[in-house]
């Protein structure tokens, strides 16, 4: 076994005929933030539905923290691996407040001190108070990224899958997000999967890319070569210039 | 410049709510002529409000009042329901966002174009097929004539959004709004969608207006731009001057945005006190 | 008071919860409609629960001097074939509807919300048998379906009610099976599963809330239902048994008089209808203000 956070190797995953990720294989590392970058229906989500168990029929080694992963969630994953969903419209359940949403997961492991460790998530993701017993509905769209973030955080987990955790946002509040996910990162050691089509983003908040396509990584590159507009491969090259790069001779 | 294309004067768009009418867009004005004009804002800002009062769009109970609305010397406000349909898509067009839920499930592509063209200009049959698929062909569509045969669900969003500009443009509208046109599509198709739209309304001298939360978007699309914040505009200014903005909200989006040679540590947070008086968000 | 309950930032789970209570609630007293529903219904509690104050005589007492009596000072709705005053009938009426209503509530509504949404959240073959079990309970008429198990189980008010029960369920299970189908896939609930949350947790927790208003509407809506099954059992003999004041039975045996002493059979006959309406206006109220569409919206 590797000692990487997560470790895929030759990951293919599929729904029902269709075969969406073909043959994938990369480790991220402990305290890493790596992004995996790519246009719809790239199949970048679909490795984290497949890390996570929400997409279960795959082939090939999934570890996460150095324990191979199952084809379903489980309780013990839930507490060294965690999600941040795209839509905070869709992420929240409609009738449960902020205080029964972040305590459900410690009840669902029978953690006590819930008050005082509710408490403090909010006040880590930078939540007043007061909106600890409001309703999705009464929180704009950052503030319920926010609740999103702090639940998946509630069970102290090493490792985040974020799928594009700023994509529904606006410019000015997927700042603030931005900003949260460094600081909860460097704060908490955080190793980072994230998923997204920003590449901006990806110069901000990670260290390493793979750009994928047609369900197939077409690129593994440092952040650094995103930053000087210096990736190798075309169609790499492609996205860049789309996403308004300046191109630099690789 | 001669006398505009549109002028707006004092519009104001306003919703009742349980807590009293709410100004969703206050007493804006501006005018165009037959350029590309950018409307900038985040969500709530009035942006899209803006673009759908101008075809009187507003659904009841919402309520749209200006001093003065002019398209082409025609006063919009004045018009019967009646008027106004003749005028939206002969001459004024609007894009949406998602073509999922603009285009009809069971007309084919091709009919749904020809309807478009049939309901403002009476037309031979073979004539109509022409100007169908030369109008597929302007919007860079490969092989216009299968395309013409297929379904909605049959084709990706980028063809969608394709297919959408075709049909809001086959009557030869004088002005185009395209609220958030590519905002459902990639990178890649932004581009090309976002292309065809220029080249069509340059070519043509149309006017455009062109909303969308994507500041960078517009200022490579557009001439001129003007940045929303709740309901107001606190900027005009030319495209190519985006830079030197001097709006704190203006030089405040533009820095929370990441760059892709992402230097710093940490992105600067819009401060909202700094503007706003007290009310709004 | 009022103040407390809008608060936009409660400072306890039970003033959130309530705050949300008093929104529907108000939400409910602007519907006219639903108002008028809630009083019926309202007036039927009271009566149900102050019959023995309200009803001037005993509603099982005979008096056979004052047979089919026309309605009168006295007898407000006039009496039936053995001298019993009609009014004290309906309003010890009111407590066996009451009984019948709220029982087969309690029995069908949760039995049809936990076959849904198992059936809906696991999909698959489970979801084939269920709803199998659940179509073939459909496709046959209620009351027919209520009369065979009656028949089997013997007439008599309980037996009605489980009778009344066990054709209603069916509804309710399509109806959380198709809400569940809905938001199964939703990021909501992969989040809660993805932190190790069992099944079962997922449905009774995060799955069974979302479909209870739904629930709700149409068990009042369908109360109407089966106030009019309870009757008709009650009417062919095989609900309620004499002499207890149930309406249906009431109306059955005034058929006999309908051409001359029309008051007996139609005084309950109103009495069915107008909660019936009252149950109706109820629902449909109700819908307007619990659509769970309506939650999601600012």
């Amino acid at each position: 076994m590797t000692d990487a956070a997560i470790h895929l190797e030759h990951l293919t995953v599929s729904y029902g005929d269709t075969t969406v990720v073909h043959d994938v294989s990369f480790d991220v590392a402990e305290g890493e933030s790596f992004a995996l970058v790519g246009e719809s229906g790239s199949g970048k989500s679909t490795i984290l539905k497949a890390i996570s168990g929400l997409a279960p029929e795959w082939t090939g080694t999934i570890s996460v923290e150095g324990k191979a992963r199952g084809h379903s969630p489980d309780r013990a994953f839930a507490e060294t691996c965690q999600m941040v969903f795209q839509d905070p419209y869709g992420s929240l359940h409609p009738r449960k407040t902020v205080d029964t949403c972040l305590a459900e997961p410690l009840a669902i492991h029978g953690i006590g001190g819930r008050d005082s460790r509710v408490k403090d998530m909010l006040a880590a993701v930078g939540l007043d108070q007061r909106f600890r017993f409001r309703f999705p509905h009464q929180l704009s769209g950052g503030q319920r990224q926010r609740v999103a973030i702090a639940r998946a955080l509630m069970l102290e987990p090493r490792v985040l899958l974020l799928d594009e955790p700023t994509s529904a946002l606006d410019v000015s509040v997927q700042a603030e997000i931005l900003n949260l996910l460094k600081k909860l990162r460097r704060e908490q050691g955080l190793t980072y999967l994230m998923v997204t089509h920003n590449l901006p983003v990806v110069s901000f908040l990670c260290d390493r890319l793979a750009v994928m396509r047609h369900g197939r990584v077409v690129e593994i590159a440092g952040v650094d070569a995103l930053k000087s507009g210096q990736l190798s491969q075309p169609y790499s090259r492609e996205l860049y210039a789309a996403s308004g790069g300046t191109l630099q001779s690789a | 410049m001669s006398t505009p294309l549109l002028e707006i004067d004092g519009l104001t768009v306003t919703f009742p709510t349980a807590r009293g009418p709410v100004d969703v867009v206050k007493g804006i004005s501006f005018t165009l002529g037959r350029e590309r004009l950018g409307i900038v804002g985040e969500s709530g800002s009035g942006k899209s409000m803006t673009g759908r009062s101008i075809l009187r769009l507003i659904r009841k109970p919402g309520k749209v009042t200006a001093r003065r609305m002019t398209f082409d010397g025609v006063d919009l406000l004045s018009l019967s329901e009646r008027q106004m349909r003749d005028l939206r898509g002969a001459r004024i067009s609007m894009v949406m966002q998602d073509p999922k839920f603009s285009l009809n499930p069971v007309m084919t592509v091709g009919e749904q174009i020809a309807e478009a063209l049939v309901t403002h200009k009476k037309l031979p049959r073979r004539e109509l097929k022409e100007r169908v698929l030369a109008m597929l062909e302007a919007v860079r569509i490969n092989d216009p004539s299968r395309v013409a045969g297929l379904y909605p669900h049959e084709v990706s969003g980028g063809m969608g959004q394709r297919i959408m500009i075709a049909m809001m443009l086959i009557p030869e509208p004088d002005l185009l709004i395209a609220d958030e046109p590519t905002s459902a599509l990639d990178v890649s198709v932004q581009a090309q969608v976002l292309d065809i739209i220029d080249d069509l309304v340059t070519g043509k001298g149309m006017g455009l207006i062109l909303i969308s939360h994507d500041l960078n978007l517009v200022s490579r699309y557009c001439d001129r731009i003007l940045v929303m914040n709740s309901g107001e505009i606190v900027e005009q200014c030319k495209a190519s001057d985006l830079h030197n903005a001097q709006h704190p909200y203006t030089r405040g989006l533009i820095a929370a945005m990441p760059r892709m040679n992402e230097d710093r540590d940490e992105l600067p947070v819009l401060d909202r006190s700094t503007w706003t008086t007290g009310a709004g968000t | 008071m009022i103040d407390w309950l809008l608060d936009d930032s409660p400072s306890s789970r039970l003033q959130a919860n309530l705050g949300r209570a008093w929104h529907v609630f108000a939400a409910l007293l602007r519907n006219p409609l639903a108002v008028v529903g809630g009083f019926i219904i309202l007036v039927l509690i009271v009566m149900a629960i102050f019959a023995p104050l309200l009803a001037p005589y005993s509603p099982i007492g005979q008096d056979l001097a004052n047979r089919l009596m026309p309605p009168s000072a006295a007898h407000w709705m006039g009496t039936d074939e053995l001298g019993r005053d009609i009014y004290s009938r309906v309003v010890y009426g009111a407590r066996i509807t009451l009984m019948i209503v709220t029982m087969v509530a309690v029995i069908a509504a949760p039995i049809g919300l936990v076959v849904g949404a198992v059936s809906g959240y696991f999909g698959g073959w489970t979801d084939r048998v269920l709803m199998g079990v659940t179509d073939i309970f459909l496709s046959m008429p209620k009351l027919i379906l209520a009369l065979a198990f009656v028949a089997a189980l013997g007439p008599g008010i309980e037996n009605a009610i489980i009778a009344i029960a066990i054709t209603a369920w069916p509804a309710y299970a399509r109806i959380a099976r198709a809400e569940t189908i809905t938001f199964r896939d939703a990021e909501f609930i992969a989040a809660v599963r993805l932190q190790g949350a069992s099944s079962a947790r997922v449905i009774l927790r995060h799955v069974l809330p979302l479909c209870a208003s739904s629930t709700i509407i149409r068990v009042t809506l369908d109360m109407a239902g089966i106030i009019l099954t309870a009757a008709g059992l009650g009417f062919l003999g095989l609900g309620a048994q004499p002499p207890l004041p149930e309406w249906g039975a009431m109306i059955s045996r005034g058929r006999n008089f309908i051409l001359d002493q029309w008051w007996v059979a139609t005084m309950p006959g109103f009495a069915i209808i107008l909660v019936s309406l009252g149950f109706c206006f109820l629902g449909d109220g109700l819908r307007d203000v619990l659509d769970p569409k309506q939650g999601d919206k600012q």
